[in-house]
């Protein structure tokens, strides 16, 4: 009896070394830069600044005579504070991404994995933390305590994120856990967790980086938000303070551009930046999501 | 372990609507015994319970009623007991691509069942253990390397069947093999079970809704209409001599060019 081997053709095309670094696109090249910039400027430039709440009597300043980006109207070093500013606009983006990230594969992974009346609870959870509304609940707190540290907006804006990740990552569990390559590891006999870890978790990696890098962007503008709005974390510097105090000091009627844009612009670039970065990660971890560009599909074509 | 037996197993769902269930019995007191070296084909059309059948053997689901034997002890379905019949009865999907992970690699895929079964072995042993695995389903080395989505179907289902044997099972259930492969491929890939049931004195259960290459590969078969096993013999027998109308109507659906030119005439 003959037997066809149609994988010997291909075989003879040696197989291409495994890749696990995404290939430098200029997507990722300007998304790597851009954060790269900020997250230095955050850790090192608190350091290399003074006193950003040490008031001077020069009153509004432009840039230059001998302040980077000028003075506040109580005559505050902008560039001080902008600099203690991304510090912690930074740390609540992380702190935020990490414990959403944390929450959102517990109680959405773990209760669609096990399945029963496990899910049933976990999603019942998930459900009732989804209708809850962030921003009545952190104006609730707010009022409540009165002195807000930067690790308690954190936790809010935490607590009040996870349930819409978690929704997705259980939809994605449920399709991938009965899939056959999971059924075949079940018969060789592997054991649950490493089903969940090894055969089940890599496969969410792209959706898991993609809402981790949401959450850090999300958290990062809603806590400007609640900042701007008065109800930020008292006695620190974040981007949201910076433009709550620019909007008291009447910055834009004055044409004090050097105190709003600066924030403005950090919370803008940086969001792009993560976004970028993004995109990145999903067209590596899974090939099929490969955006296939104009120019990309051109080359397909056949050209006879 | 060596004799796998299914006695009067029967197999009900309960299917909710609303407050009622109704139930559906899936698996109808089939009953038939899996030898080493042995084929036994179980035929029949989509929803006879073909499927049902793989997944009570595979200790997926269990049965409602009956009893699955093991050298004629019953099956265990926890500890040492589980593990060895792990060990001895194996299953190669329908669909190679959904039964390879897209994120790993070949090498994992067959490294993992062998890693299982022989926890003593060495990194290299483990290795050596792959490659022999890939050529015995007629691959190359360097398919270790590769990922499920680099590889075609055919290809795909040859990971899948080496992935079955890398236990050293005396047992093989094929859920439907070659369905989901182009027609020019099905035979190289049946021609490779057979080839390694005879190398390996195998039992195989070999589940198809395909008459022709059934009798072609088993020596018995079993057809299987609404759960029940309506017809069984020998494959010659049944194919040439069916005696239920169901047996009658699948062998007659079954295209024929004597019939049909006898029926043309001169």
């Amino acid at each position: 009896m003959a037997i066809t081997t149609e994988g010997a053709v291909q075989a003879a095309t040696a197989a291409p070394a495994r890749r696990r670094l995404p290939p430098m696109t200029l997507k990722l090249a300007v998304g790597l830069t851009i954060a790269g910039v900020i997250i230095l400027f955050g850790v090192v430039g608190p350091l290399l600044v003074g006193n950003p709440s040490t008031v001077r009597d020069i009153g509004l300043t432009g840039p230059g005579n001998g302040f980077v980006l000028g003075t506040t109207q109580t005559g505050q070093d902008v560039f001080a504070q902008l600099a203690h500013a991304t510090r912690g606009s930074l740390i609540i983006g992380v702190v935020v991404g990490a414990l959403t990230l944390l929450l959102s594969s517990f109680f959405g992974i773990v209760g669609a994995f096990v399945g029963g009346w496990a899910d049933e609870a976990f999603s019942l959870f998930t459900n009732i933390m989804l209708v809850i509304p962030g921003l009545p609940l952190v104006i609730l707190i707010s009022s409540y305590v009165p002195n807000k540290s930067i690790w308690l907006v954190a936790a809010v804006l935490a607590i009040t994120s996870w349930a819409g990740s978690a929704r997705v990552l259980r939809g994605f569990t449920l399709s991938v856990r009965s899939r056959d390559y999971v059924l075949a590891a079940r018969i060789s006999g592997e054991k649950r967790w490493r089903i969940l870890l090894v055969e089940i978790l890599p496969n969410l990696i792209p959706l898991l980086a993609s809402q981790v890098v949401f959450a850090v962007i999300f958290a990062i503008l809603g806590e400007a938000g609640l900042s701007f709005l008065g109800l930020g974390a008292s006695g620190s510097f974040t981007w949201g303070t910076m433009l709550f105090y620019a909007q008291n000091g009447l910055a834009l009627r004055l044409g004090a551009w050097w105190w709003f844009a600066p924030p403005g612009l950090a919370i803008a670039l940086f969001g792009a930046a993560l976004s970028l970065i993004n995109f990145s990660i999903d067209e590596i971890i899974n090939p099929k999501l490969r955006s296939q560009t104009r120019a990309e599909r051109n080359k397909w074509s056949v050209k006879a | 372990m060596s004799v796998l037996e299914m006695r009067e197993v029967v197999k009900d769902y309960r299917l909710r609507n609303g407050l009622r269930s109704t139930r559906l019995r899936a698996v109808d007191h089939v009953s038939f015994e899996l030898k080493p070296g042995r084929t036994i084909a179980l035929v029949g059309q989509s929803g006879s319970g073909k499927s049902t059948i793989a997944k009570l053997l595979m200790q997926l689901e269990r049965p409602t009623a009956g009893s699955i034997l093991v050298d004629g002890e019953p099956m265990r379905y926890h500890g040492a007991g589980a593990a060895a019949y792990r060990k001895a009865v194996q299953m190669v999907f329908q669909d190679p691509f959904g039964s390879l992970n897209p994120y790993h690699t070949i090498a994992h895929h067959l490294a993992r069942p062998v890693k299982l079964h022989h926890p003593d072995f060495t990194r290299e042993q483990v290795a050596d253990r792959v490659l022999e695995l890939l050529h015995r389903v007629r691959l190359d080395e360097d398919f270790a390397s590769r990922k499920p989505h680099e590889l075609s179907g055919g290809q795909r289902q040859r990971v899948a069947i080496a992935r079955a044997l890398a236990p050293e099972p005396a047992i093989l259930v094929a859920d439907e093999p070659v369905s989901m492969l182009d027609v020019s491929i099905r035979l190289g890939v049946l021609n490779l079970l057979a080839a390694l049931q005879r190398e390996e004195n195998l039992g195989v259960l070999y589940i198809t809704h395909d008459l022709a290459t059934a009798r072609h590969f088993s020596d018995e078969i079993m057809v299987l209409y609404r759960g029940a096993v309506v017809e069984r013999g020998p494959a010659d027998d049944v194919i040439l001599n069916p005696q239920h109308e169901y047996t009658q109507l699948l062998a007659e659906a079954a295209p024929a060019p004597e019939r049909r030119l006898a029926e043309l005439g001169p």
